[in-house]
């Protein structure tokens, strides 16, 4: 009796979950559907969902069209550059404010999360002019830097809570032992705060990742991320909605099944001390 | 406790992350505030002189500047409001035991993943267009008038995309709290016969608070400083300007370095009135 | 490593060497993400073929961000870009602060004499030409033959603001979503406020007077927004507040307008059967007039521009000259066909009879001749332009009238209180602007 009830109620909650999940999931799936119709087919009324003739040629124009494989290496090489290089600077920061708190601590994590309130629009000018000056307009090292600057707040913020929740016991009883604190660093800690790590990496690799305003206004042909490359897709003349779809397709299926693969590690690690 | 040893040792691990904050802080906010006192045009030659508060004043008096604030706030609360809500539910949902948990878990996160250009032209172009959206399909299937989306309920739809982008993010850090749950706790007051909303209202929900809190103050900071959507979407127009694209449009569209930056310091004072509140809010979270 | 191979590596290292020596120049490019602009970079290999030392990288963006990017390049002076796609607004005001590159000095075997005058002038300050034009165009009528025989009209050659609604009027299907006439609603100084700004001239109207003071809520302004409101409201597609150049042209290639006023290089794409599902009932008429003796038709050229300071300026100028040359116009109509090749900028062009098969290249000529930037309204005005006014703060201004009249076309105000909110915000730019 009690089983049959538990059997249904999962029935229902399977029921509800995936229906909201492919309503979530739909507007994804309808771009991924349209890059493979013809642009007539995109349009038809009414609207086709699987019934059509399945082509590449959307795909193959947006090829021909635009350099994909070099937009994507710099989106590559900014994400990752920039994470690398946050994560370089954030986790000593974190890790010494989680357990060598002062009382100053909150107060400089709190101005740390309040720099990221500057309007980027507001500072474009000055910072253009900065970079021009520097010779950084174009490159990939601007970017990386900026990038890691923009992101650098929220990382600090998330290992800070991830680290906290390590019990300082286990450190106590490491020192006990004589440990020194290179040691105590190197092999009681670190095992237990990868997670928290990996999971950060993932978050700024895809807020870097998707930034559309720096990475649009301070770069040209060299260093232009795929956030540029879907500049050039949007609305040109005539019908575009399948080669819009192709062109956004490209541009979010690379994080997109990073994401999917990755899903575990940033889940565990994604609660900014939510978690009591 | 720590020793003095430790102690500089830490200053010396959190110094260079500060350093850099205070250059990324301090650089840009100098020359904004320099920038904000002169006429600085261009593509009329550029710097023209000190004019004192002049570009403060005329900021404020323009006629858009109250409404852009206004759709600033609506902006942010609109969409906090709904992921919060929306979050909470989704959360719970996901904490049932079903079939498929993993793969409904990536369907839900996936719009996180997607760039905000992108996802602002899909649903301009496939879902909202009166025309060809597949939303005008929709209606004119049960027989109602096409919905002009973004002109008609322009700040509306703003809101429904933002969301789209950061209900994952809620939902994720929320469904995080809820399976730290103690469901002893849950069980029990189930046996004593309290009916789910009072489950619901006295336990679940106290629960939550801190993730909520954290979940209010991350999007805050981000919320506040949307562009790709509204670029993309409405540019402005129909009520949806927002401070941050109001300033875009002094800046860049009227070239008015000046007066851009002026808006610019603005901003930075509604972003840190919004902050203070938050951080009041985290603050005493982050203690408890 | 045998022998074979490592003879292979060495040939490839001296090629790679040799190339090296030749320095090859990069010249940076930032075009607009336009058809004939596209296609351009599709050719542009027989270009390079033919000049291996210089490399060329394209910065193809959509147009809004495309012109946020090299203002912002070159109020900056970032010297980003070696060669910009720009237009007949930005070339007077760039080219009078010195931030582009001469172009007297071209080869003489790309004969400036040959360019239409009217585009011409609107690139050349005090003597001095800025920009080579791509292409050019006007504003004309596009309608559907058909739909005018059903409704047992014809469409006269020069038609009238009362001609057009009577035709709307006479098309409109609402049951079969086919709308009487589209026009731009979507707001921006390059979208609605184009169309609005031209419209207005032919009812005598202007944006400023002699002495620089706005007239937006003077009784012209009024009687032509409004007339425009009544057209889109009765005769118009749903949405039409947030239709563009873009959006309009997606619906006229699916029959779902009647008419379409707009700039005539969108006349090679509703004609054209691959995209186009009306291609062969397309005819063309006359921007119209309201009888005060101006069309409400505009002038636009997108031209290729060197900023000052680029490093290679010289390849740069090969490059200018060989893609708006008569041989790049040949080049297309070998491979894409006569009525493909960019319109408006070359009086040889309308002189080839191969050319003149094209069934909108006289209207076409005829509209870009008539358009008149220097006397743009049937008053006169301070400025230049037709469509738009050409001091550096009319985009902003633009852009937020564009804005108002687009609320008040969704039904948000009325169109007393956009016009007058625009006067407003008009006159309060133009005063932190200094005039």
């Amino acid at each position: 009796m009690a089983r049959a009830v538990t059997q249904q109620r999962k029935i229902i909650n399977t029921a509800a979950a995936w229906g909201v999940g492919l309503l979530i999931f739909f507007p994804i799936l309808w771009t991924i559907l349209t890059s493979f119709k013809t642009e007539a087919q995109a349009i038809s009324d009414p609207p086709v969902f699987l019934a059509f003739d399945w082509t590449l040629e959307n795909y193959s124009v947006v090829m021909e069209r635009s350099d994909y494989m070099r937009f994507l290496w710099n989106s590559v090489i900014i994400a990752g550059g920039s994470t690398l290089l946050g994560i370089i600077v954030a986790v000593p920061a974190a890790w010494s404010m989680a357990f060598v708190p002062s009382k100053r601590t909150k107060d400089i994590l709190l101005w740390m999360l309040s720099t990221k309130m500057l309007p980027a629009v507001g500072v474009l000018y000055p910072i253009y002019l900065l970079f021009i000056n520097l010779g950084l307009l174009d490159t990939r090292t601007g970017l990386v830097i900026v990038l890691m600057l923009m992101n650098l707040p929220i990382i600090v913020w998330m290992l800070y809570t991830y680290f906290k929740e390590i019990p300082g016991e286990i450190l106590e009883a490491a020192r006990m032992d004589g440990a020194a604190l290179k040691e105590e660093i190197l092999y009681v800690l670190t095992p237990m705060a990868v997670p928290g790590i990996a999971s950060t990496v993932l978050l700024n690799f895809i807020l870097a990742w998707n930034e559309a305003f720096w990475t649009l206004n301070l770069t040209a042909a060299k260093a232009a991320p795929l956030t540029a490359f879907i500049a050039s897709y949007s609305s040109p003349e005539g019908l575009f909605y399948a080669k819009l779809s192709a062109a956004s397709t490209m541009a979010i299926a690379p994080i997109l099944i990073l994401g999917w693969f990755s899903q575990k590690q940033l889940v565990s690690g994604l609660t900014f001390g939510a978690v009591k | 406790m720590a020793t003095q040893h430790s102690r500089s040792a830490a200053r010396l691990m959190m110094a260079p992350a500060v350093v850099l904050l205070l250059g990324w802080m301090l650089v840009p906010l100098i020359m904004t505030l320099y920038f904000s006192f002169k006429k600085y045009l261009p593509l009329r030659g550029g710097d023209l002189g000190w004019v004192g508060l002049d570009n403060y004043v005329r900021f404020v008096t323009s006629s858009s500047f109250w409404p852009s604030v206004l759709a600033t706030l609506a902006i942010v609360g609109g969409v906090l409001i709904i992921t919060v809500v929306f979050g909470v539910l989704l959360a719970i949902l996901l904490n049932q035991p079903m079939w498929g948990q993993g793969i409904v878990r990536i369907l839900v996160i996936a719009p996180f993943f997607v760039m905000p250009t992108v996802s602002a032209l899909v649903w301009k172009n496939m879902f909202m267009d009166p025309v060809n959206g597949l939303f005008a399909h929709l209606w004119k299937f049960f027989g109602a008038a096409p919905v002009e989306w973004l002109s008609q309920a322009s700040l509306t739809s703003i809101v429904m995309i933002v969301s789209w982008q950061w209900l994952p993010f809620a939902t994720l850090i929320l469904l995080t709290a809820i399976q730290s749950l103690d469901s002893e706790q849950l069980e029990a007051a189930e046996m004593d016969g309290a009916p789910p909303l009072a489950r619901f209202g006295y336990i679940t929900l106290p629960h939550l608070g801190r993730a909520i809190t954290v979940v209010v103050l991350i999007q805050t900071i981000f919320l506040l400083a949307i562009f790709a959507e509204i670029f993309v979407t409405t540019q402005g127009s129909f009520g949806t300007r927002t401070l941050t694209y109001l300033i875009y449009q002094r800046v860049l569209e009227s070239q008015n370095v000046g007066l851009g930056s002026a808006g610019g310091v603005y901003a930075i004072i509604l972003a840190n009135i919004v902050a203070i509140f938050l951080m009041r809010m985290v603050g005493k979270n982050l203690d408890a | 490593m045998s022998l074979h191979k490592s003879l292979a590596a060495a040939t490839a290292m001296t090629l790679v060497m040799s190339g090296a020596v030749h320095a090859q120049t990069t010249v940076t490019i930032a075009t607009v993400n336009n058809g004939d602009m596209v296609r351009m970079q599709g050719l542009s290999d027989e270009f390079t073929a033919a000049h291996p030392d210089i490399q060329l990288e394209w910065v193809t963006l959509e147009e809004n961000v495309l012109r946020q990017r090299v203002t912002q390049d070159i109020a900056a002076k970032g010297g980003q870009f070696d060669v910009m796609t720009i237009g007949t607004y930005e070339v007077p005001i760039w080219g009078a602060q010195d931030w582009l590159v001469s172009l007297n000095d071209l080869p003489a075997e790309w004969d400036a004499d040959d360019i239409l005058p009217a585009i011409r002038n609107g690139l050349t300050v005090d003597g001095e030409l800025y920009a080579a034009p791509f292409y050019g165009e006007s504003s004309m009528v596009m309608y559907r033959k058909d739909l005018m025989e059903n409704a047992g009209l014809e469409m006269p050659e020069a038609p009238t603001w009362e001609n057009i609604k009577e035709a709307a009027a006479a098309m409109t299907d609402k049951e079969n979503e086919i709308y009487g006439v589209c026009l731009r609603g979507k707001a921006g100084w390059g979208e609605n406020m184009a169309f609005l700004t031209a419209m207005a001239n032919s009812f005598g109207a202007r944006w400023f007077d002699e002495e620089w003071k706005p007239e937006l809520n003077g009784e012209e302004w009024a009687t032509a927004v409004n007339f425009y409101m009544d057209l889109m409201n009765n005769y118009g597609p749903p949405g039409a507040s947030t239709n563009g150049f873009n959006e309009n042209l997606s619906l006229f290639q699916q029959g779902k307008c009647g008419m379409w006023i707009d700039a005539t290089v969108a006349a090679s794409f509703v004609t054209n059967p691959n995209d186009s599902t009306v291609a062969d009932k397309v005819g063309f008429a006359l921007a119209p007039d309201n009888g005060l003796g101006k069309r409400g038709n505009w002038l636009w050229a997108w031209s290729l521009a060197i900023p000052a300071g680029s490093d290679a300026t010289d390849a740069a100028k090969t490059f200018v000259a060989w893609a708006t040359s008569k041989e790049y116009t040949e080049l297309v109509a070998s491979k894409e066909g006569w009525a493909n090749v960019p319109p408006g900028t070359r009086t040889s062009l309308y002189e080839n009879p191969e050319y003149s098969k094209v069934p909108f290249a006289a209207m076409t000529l005829g509209s870009i001749n008539a358009a008149d930037p220097t006397a743009p309204s049937v008053k006169p005005v301070p400025y230049t332009g037709v469509q738009f006014v050409a001091i550096p703060e009319f985009a902003g201004i633009a852009t937020q009238v564009g804005q108002e009249i687009s609320a008040a076309l969704a039904g948000q105000q009325s169109v007393e209180e956009a016009l007058d909110k625009a006067q407003a915000l008009t006159a309060d730019e133009m005063e932190a602007a200094g005039y």
